[in-house]
């Protein structure tokens, strides 16, 4: 891999606090490595404002490789950047090259509100999962491991359901601000298990109506929910939360 | 003299015996009783699930924005469990005794069994909440081969074991904050602990979006803080892992045991350059398959496809016939770190060896050949087949390296170095859990208690959860009967003001230093100091070195360390301030532990005591002790023995060859 630097404009969201009124900021970094990350970059760019006597910018981020869902940041148009299927902290400035200007804003929901800088608020996750995202079993309850087969495709399917890291990109992403991918994805773990069964339509109705009450948008299928998730969560999920919403709703009713 | 509290009677019996005759609190009771949790790892968040499950009015802890993104979501490979399910040989005590074994025996034997007890539960607990655990095709739990062992005792998802844990540990939270039993504060840092009458009753901790100092009373706080790893600035540790919580609780009397004792991860991939600000892990299990390797010529600059077989050393297969490249990661790393600084190092930085999946690519690609009678297949057909095998079992973990090297691993062999990644030294505690401190508790990395001085691959998740979900519920219960007459105590109390008024004034001397060097620049020069003189090799000479460049860094910081923004606001360089500042005190009693335990023994390699082939020389005569420190004054500690007695095995060099 032919490594090189570059010398970047950057155009960052400043805002003090969740009240303050925001604006962009003009900065630019030299001799930046194809090699760093996009945060590594950011971590320049702040050493640099210290020295200079400025604060530095605000940005939510953690375990740096991909997992942990607390990097948010939406560059260039699109929530974690121009990579496939890669969070902020993953993707690499080998995605940028010299004299590029780069736009970076914070998620946009109004179900998030902005914290400081490039950091939001998504407790609204959290409580949708209060909401029925689990499997009501007291420690101590459970029956041996292998005392219940579990079809491998379903076991594989709910997996890939319960990869979603939690970090939001689906609502930034979407023109609606909606959290169906998140949800359905919670929902499809959770309803294709055999564990999941017993709560299967509470959990489906009361977590859809936590995520309404946040005032996150409603679906419209555009897919780019889909087209941006970081763990490559299926719009599939969406349309099993549906199915699960209607079943719930027929039966409740 | 340090009471750990080892309940009596044959091995096998004590946790049983314990189980039976510990105290309970009624239910009723229970209800009055307040517990404070920090950190919402595998430890913390089981344990506030449990315990908000018991009935006890939780009150849990993170700085993240969320509970379910404490570092333990980050841990890839598996977590073990003794559950024999692949009928090649495991039991509890084969468990325990690996453990022992691989931990160097530097660990407590009834700990280490208890944990090998509650293992299975753990497994049967998370498939209930709906933890996607692999599965083979009739539909039962699948298990992969971890170091350390010879049975297949992992269970685990994909590459994101730790990820599906967590996520089942924090919903199980998520319920009981929904019904009401455990209240959670996110972006929240602990800062101190407050003591009342010798008792912990609660903490300070600050609201990380707006500074504000908060008092939370408690009858017993849970420390589930983690490790220090990041003491060494670069690591496989999360950016905001921290000692801070641990260290207040040390500063308040608890003692710090084997604080030397660090694991670095053999297969971690390397450095790349000056900017780099933390480490990535390829996971453990990526050994199952791949073929470690350098040239055998030194300095040799040929591409590693341009090096044919009969050239390349496969050196942990020649130097230890029996697990090859599956043995234990404190020898792994040594390994990898004998060959680069004997020349015969790889990539630019020469600080690499290559972890190769070629043959394991060939091999898939024959059976998949054999199982659909394809003889007459060609290599080509052969290595296409085998890819789809690699990339099913590992694809993630290829992926990560692809991102992060923009190399493709299925065609050039990876690069890997050893990196630090797990600290088994932490707060000393008891057998139930208490450190040192009444009413104070250590759970999970926090703690010393489980894997002497090297833990064996899979076993953190492990212990994360059996000390939360298993353990706790029932030695806290011990502690608190006692306390149900205690009314909870007003946060006006003298002991919170000025527990407070210390925080405060800390913060404050930070923000006045108003310097000229970065939080940043302190930790990386700490963590050069660390990792050249207290990491995979030490050295008496190197050591003392260490300690006063250590004081003088610390001088340093507290005159000259520049922290710009205010203290009322959301401010993550004053965060990092604080924390930078505790690990420079840690680093130094870190040095000075390893300085004191003249021998080797697991991640601990002093240079001095090594066998005449160069492994880990230890000497049970005068070292099989936990180290445990007592802070005294500043930069002066006082050391506290507490021996340890092996009834069950019997100590001898561990051999892997």
């Amino acid at each position: 891999m032919e490594h090189y630097t570059m010398n970047l404009n950057l155009k960052v969201w400043r805002q003090k606090n969740a009240t303050a009124k925001g604006g962009f900021e003009n900065y630019s970094v030299s001799n930046i490595s194809s090699e760093m990350s996009f945060l590594e970059m950011f971590d320049v760019l702040n050493e640099k404002l210290i020295a200079e006597g400025k604060e530095p910018i605000a940005f939510d981020h953690d375990c740096r490789e991909g997992i942990c869902g607390m990097c948010s940041m939406y560059i260039n148009g699109k929530p974690h950047g121009p990579w496939q299927a890669t969070t902020t902290c993953q993707l690499h400035m080998r995605a940028f090259k010299d004299g590029d200007t780069i736009v970076v804003e914070p998620w946009r929901a109004n179900a998030f509100p902005v914290v400081k800088d490039l950091a939001v608020d998504r407790g609204a996750f959290d409580r949708i999962i209060q909401a029925g995202g689990f499997v009501s079993v007291n420690t101590g309850n459970a029956v041996d491991g292998n005392a219940l087969p579990i079809e491998k495709d379903k076991a594989d399917a709910a997996f890939y359901a319960a990869a979603c890291i939690g970090c939001g990109a689906c609502v930034a992403a979407c023109k609606n601000s909606s959290a169906m991918l998140f949800l359905s994805a919670k929902v499809s773990h959770l309803a294709l298990l055999p564990q999941g069964g017993p709560e299967r339509r509470s959990r489906v109705v009361n977590m859809v109506a936590q995520m309404d009450k946040e005032g996150f948008g409603s679906c419209t299928n555009t897919g780019a929910c889909e087209a941006t998730c970081p763990k490559e969560i299926s719009i599939s999920n969406i349309a099993r939360l549906n199915q699960e919403y209607l079943a719930a709703s027929l039966v409740s009713e | 003299m340090l009471d750990a509290k080892i309940p009596s009677g044959p091995l096998d019996q004590k946790w049983t015996q314990y189980k039976g005759h510990c105290k309970l609190v009624n239910p009723a009771n229970k209800r009055k009783l307040e517990v404070i949790v920090v950190g919402t790892g595998l430890a913390g968040a089981s344990a506030a699930a449990a315990l908000g499950e018991l009935g006890y009015k939780v009150k849990a802890f993170c700085f993240q924005d969320s509970p379910r993104r404490a570092h333990s979501i980050a841990a890839q490979g598996g977590i073990n469990a003794a559950k024999n399910y692949q009928n090649d040989g495991d039991s509890v005590y084969r468990l325990f005794y690996d453990t022992i074994k691989g931990g160097d025996y530097r660990a407590r034997e009834a700990n280490v069994h208890r944990l090998a007890e509650v293992s299975a539960n753990i497994i049967d607990q998370c498939v209930a909440q709906g933890v996607p655990f692999a599965r083979e095709y009739g539909g039962l739990l699948s298990n992969r081969s971890f170091g350390g062992t010879q049975v297949q005792r992992t269970f685990y998802a994909a590459g994101q074991t730790g990820q599906q844990l967590l996520i089942g540990a924090y919903q199980a939270l998520e319920r009981q904050v929904a019904l009401g039993n455990v209240k959670m504060y996110t972006r929240h840092e602990m800062l101190d602990i407050v003591m009342i009458d010798g008792k912990t009753r609660g903490i300070i901790a600050r609201d990380l979006k707006n500074g504000k100092l908060e008092r939370h009373f408690g009858h017993a706080v849970l420390l589930c803080s983690g490790g220090y790893g990041n003491v060494f600035y670069l690591s496989t540790n999360a950016m905001g892992s921290n000692v801070t919580a641990a260290w207040k609780a040390h500063k308040k009397g608890a003692y710090f045991g084997n604080p030397c004792f660090t694991q670095i991860h053999p297969t971690c991939i390397p450095v790349s350059g000056d900017h780099q600000s933390k480490l990535t892990l390829m996971s453990e299990s990526l050994r199952n398959d791949g073929r470690i390797w350098v040239p055998k010529k030194a300095g040799d600059t040929r591409k590693p496809n341009d090096i044919p077989e009969e050239e390349r050393d496969y050196y942990l297969e020649r130097r230890y016939p029996a697990f090859g490249n599956l043995v234990p990661r404190d020898v792994a790393s040594r390994a990898a770190k004998e060959r680069c600084d004997a020349g015969y190092g790889v990539g630019s930085s020469r600080q690499a060896v290559f972890l190769d999946y070629a043959a394991a690519i060939e091999r898939y690609g024959k059976i998949e050949a054999g199982k659909k009678g394809l003889d007459n297949a060609s290599s080509d057909e052969i290595i296409k087949m085998g890819k789809e095998v690699v990339k099913a079992k590992y694809g993630n973990l290829f992926d990560m390296y692809e991102k992060i090297t923009g190399e493709n691993p299925y065609e050039v062999p990876m690069r890997i170095y050893p990196a630090v990644h797990y600290t088994m030294g932490g707060l000393w505690v008891d057998y139930e859990l208490m450190t040192t401190v009444p009413g104070l508790y250590a759970l999970g990395e926090a703690n010393f208690s489980d894997h002497g001085a090297n833990r064996l691959g899979a076993s953190a998740l492990m212990q994360g959860l059996a000390d939360g979900y298993f353990v706790i519920p029932y030695t806290i219960g011990n502690y608190l009967s006692e306390e149900i007459r205690t009314n909870a105590i007003s946060t006006d109390h003298e002991a919170f003001v000025a527990a407070e008024k210390t925080v405060q004034e800390r913060i404050e001397k930070l923000m006045q230093i108003k310097g000229s060097q970065s939080v940043e620049s302190f930790h990386k020069r700490l963590g050069k100091i660390m990792w050249d003189k207290c990491g995979m090799g030490r050295n008496a000479a190197g050591l003392k070195t260490a300690i006063s460049e250590i004081q003088a860094l610390k001088k340093e910081f507290w005159s000259d360390v520049r922290i710009p923004g205010d203290i009322n606001e959301m401010n993550p360089e004053l965060d990092k301030a604080g924390r930078v500042a505790d690990f420079i005190e840690l680093g130094e009693l870190m040095c000075i532990d390893a300085l004191q335990r003249e021998e080797s023994c697991g991640g601990h390699f002093r240079e001095e005591h090594q066998t005449p082939d160069g492994e880990a020389e230890r000497h049970d005569e005068s070292y099989m002790y936990v180290a445990n420190w007592e802070l005294k004054a500043d930069s002066t500690w006082q050391l506290h023995k507490e021996p340890l007695i092996y009834d069950e095995v019997k100590p001898s060099q561990r051999s892997y060859k």
